[in-house]
């Protein structure tokens, strides 16, 4: 009786995932959907609590422990994602996801110590053994992941990293199937090795990855613990884990893919990482050359006076914070009868989608925001281009150089104004470590400095003039 | 083979599930704007906390001097509900402030 409830609201809460996520997928449905699954989610919980019974017919026991660790959990989740800041968003998701995985991988754990010693179906034992080496991949690379965006870990690399990493993968896959094979009291040696040796591939597989991939890892991370998710629900035969893992893992993946396609590069190219060694080869194309300075009163007058203003936001600007002040710019420009909008590159900021986010929380009119189709139609009746810390997404080189390491990748032409003002720190390459021809051109004139600093130094000329 | 087979024939109905899932999955966020794809990873990100209720049945099924199913069982518990609670509202805070914009 209990079981048969519970397995109705295990199918409601699968629907609600479906819809939450169909839901998220469009801007004007996404609040909602998001809290739908939240409420299909809060129902499956506790139904599980209260209504769970084991095949002898048990319910649940270890209530008071069990209560207290969902009051804990829940107290943590939501006060650390209450108070945290927008820009720290993505290394956010990185740990909440990482908890996930350490959740499967504590749970293969633990059903391992159960069926130690005894006959097991070959299906239990892969869902068992899949969840712990996903789910601790997932785990490890996610805190990596999490400790390199916050500043906490540098890039590490090796020479040979790709094999050694290829080569523990392939042990890790031995390691499993001896587990499998070895009489029943050495199982339990090769089972925490092959623990061991996955959590050790979650950090080594995150390691070398550069900063602007982040986005991409942590997607794919996070559709793998979506499989690790569906392993627990194979080995409880539990629905709704089993839809709601499987689900996320295809649509991470689709994702991630998305994420790659829109930084033109394949997702085994991010992962093995061949850029970083391909940068010499590319060193041909320096240009060098003279570049034009522009003061802040100059940059302010031109775009004081300019009809159309086009506001081009890039990591730089996220990371100065300055996206408050950007708003304000905007808005004095406006008041000056300016029109302005703002182009946004599908991969600026620190994820994709993530400057939109940014400038939302600034509280810029959406109208404002112009995807990369709109805003390249656009440029050539723009007076001025601000750039603000964004470099690859401009550079002509996508466009015009086949042996540029960046070629082919979709990018805002900004070229086509009558002027483009590029504010930097300096004149550094950026992710991609490639010179930028765009900042040689005569139309365009750098405005050196942290984005914050500038923006505002602009707000106070603009509204002097 | 032969394990193989009956492999398949025991978990057919799953099997079934597994791939008509990764379909809808793929399909489902096909069409997706690249603004959503933050608030998007997120939510996704908090719906694989289902997990969580694999941990709840682990915890809840430990004999009561198990303590190291107990413990361990305890902070997957924890663990999970930080993903699930975690998720869903950084994912709302992220689409509040689109919301307030459509006005």
């Amino acid at each position: 009786m209990f079981s048969s409830i519970l397995n109705i609201i295990y199918l409601i809460a699968s629907v609600t995932f479906i819809m939450g996520l169909k839901m998220l997928s469009r801007p004007e449905s996404a609040r909602k959907g998001n809290l739908i699954a939240a409420g299909g989610m809060s129902f499956a919980i506790f139904g599980t609590v209260f209504l769970y019974e084991a095949s002898n017919g048990q319910h649940l026991g270890n209530l008071p422990w069990m209560f207290a660790a969902l009051i804990i959990g829940g107290v943590l989740g939501a006060v650390s994602s209450r108070k945290v800041k927008m820009t720290q968003m993505p290394e956010m998701v990185s740990l909440f996801n990482g908890m996930g995985g350490a959740c499967a991988m504590l749970i293969s754990l633990i059903e391992f110590n159960h069926i130690a010693g005894s006959e097991i179906a070959l299906g239990h034992f892969i869902a068992i053994v899949l969840g712990l080496v996903i789910g601790s991949i997932s785990f490890a690379g996610s805190i990596i992941a999490y400790l390199k965006l916050s500043g906490k870990q540098k890039d590490i690399s090796f020479k040979g990293q790709h094999i050694f990493n290829l080569v523990l993968f392939f042990i890790i896959l031995v390691g499993a199937v001896l587990t499998y094979l070895v009489e029943p009291a050495m199982a339990p040696t090769f089972f925490y090795i092959t623990f061991g040796l996955a959590i050790l591939y979650g950090v080594f597989f995150v390691l070398p990855i550069g900063g602007a991939d982040m986005p991409v890892v942590i997607s794919l991370l996070n559709s793998l613990t979506g499989v690790a998710a569906a392993c627990g629900g194979f080995l409880y035969n539990n629905k709704a884990m089993l839809t709601g893992g499987i689900l996320v893992g295809a649509a991470g993946t689709l994702l991630t893919v998305l994420m790659c396609k829109a930084m033109n590069r394949s997702l085994l190219n991010v992962i093995i990482g061949n850029w970083g060694g391909s940068n010499a080869a590319g060193g041909s194309t320096q240009e060098g050359g003279s570049y034009k300075e522009v003061s802040t009163s100059d940059a302010a007058m031109l775009m004081s006076y300019a009809k159309k203003v086009v506001i081009v936001p890039g990591y730089g600007l996220a990371v100065a914070q300055a996206q408050h002040t950007c708003h304000e710019l905007e808005k004095i420009l406006t008041d000056k009868g300016v029109e302005v909008s703002y182009a946004i590159h599908p991969v600026a900021g620190r994820m994709p989608g993530h400057m939109n986010v940014l400038l939302a929380e600034a509280d810029v009119d959406y109208e404002k925001l112009e995807e990369m189709e709109d805003a390249n139609s656009n440029f050539k009746t723009t007076d001025v281009v601000l750039i603000l810390g964004a470099n690859d997404v401009v550079n002509p080189a996508a466009k015009n150089d086949p042996t540029s390491p960046i070629y082919g990748m979709p990018i805002l032409e900004v070229e086509d104004a009558k002027n483009v003002i590029v504010n930097k720190r300096s004149m550094k390459p950026g992710y991609a470590g490639i010179e930028n021809a765009l900042f040689y051109q005569p139309k365009t004139s750098m405005l050196f400095g942290d984005a914050k600093k500038v923006l505002q130094d602009l707000c106070a000329e603009v509204k002097a003039t | 083979m032969q394990q193989i087979f009956s492999f398949f024939n025991e978990n057919q109905q799953v099997i079934y599930m597994v791939i008509l899932m990764i379909f809808l999955g793929i399909e489902v966020i096909g069409r997706v704007p690249s603004v959503l794809h933050t608030p998007l990873m997120s939510g996704a990100n908090a719906i694989h906390g289902v997990v969580v209720i694999g941990a709840l049945i682990v915890m809840g099924e430990a004999a009561a001097d198990n303590y190291l199913a107990l413990i361990l069982g305890f902070l997957a518990v924890v663990l999970g509900t930080l993903n699930v609670v975690g998720g869903f509202v950084v994912t709302d805070r992220m689409l509040e402030m689109f919301k307030k914009k459509k006005q």
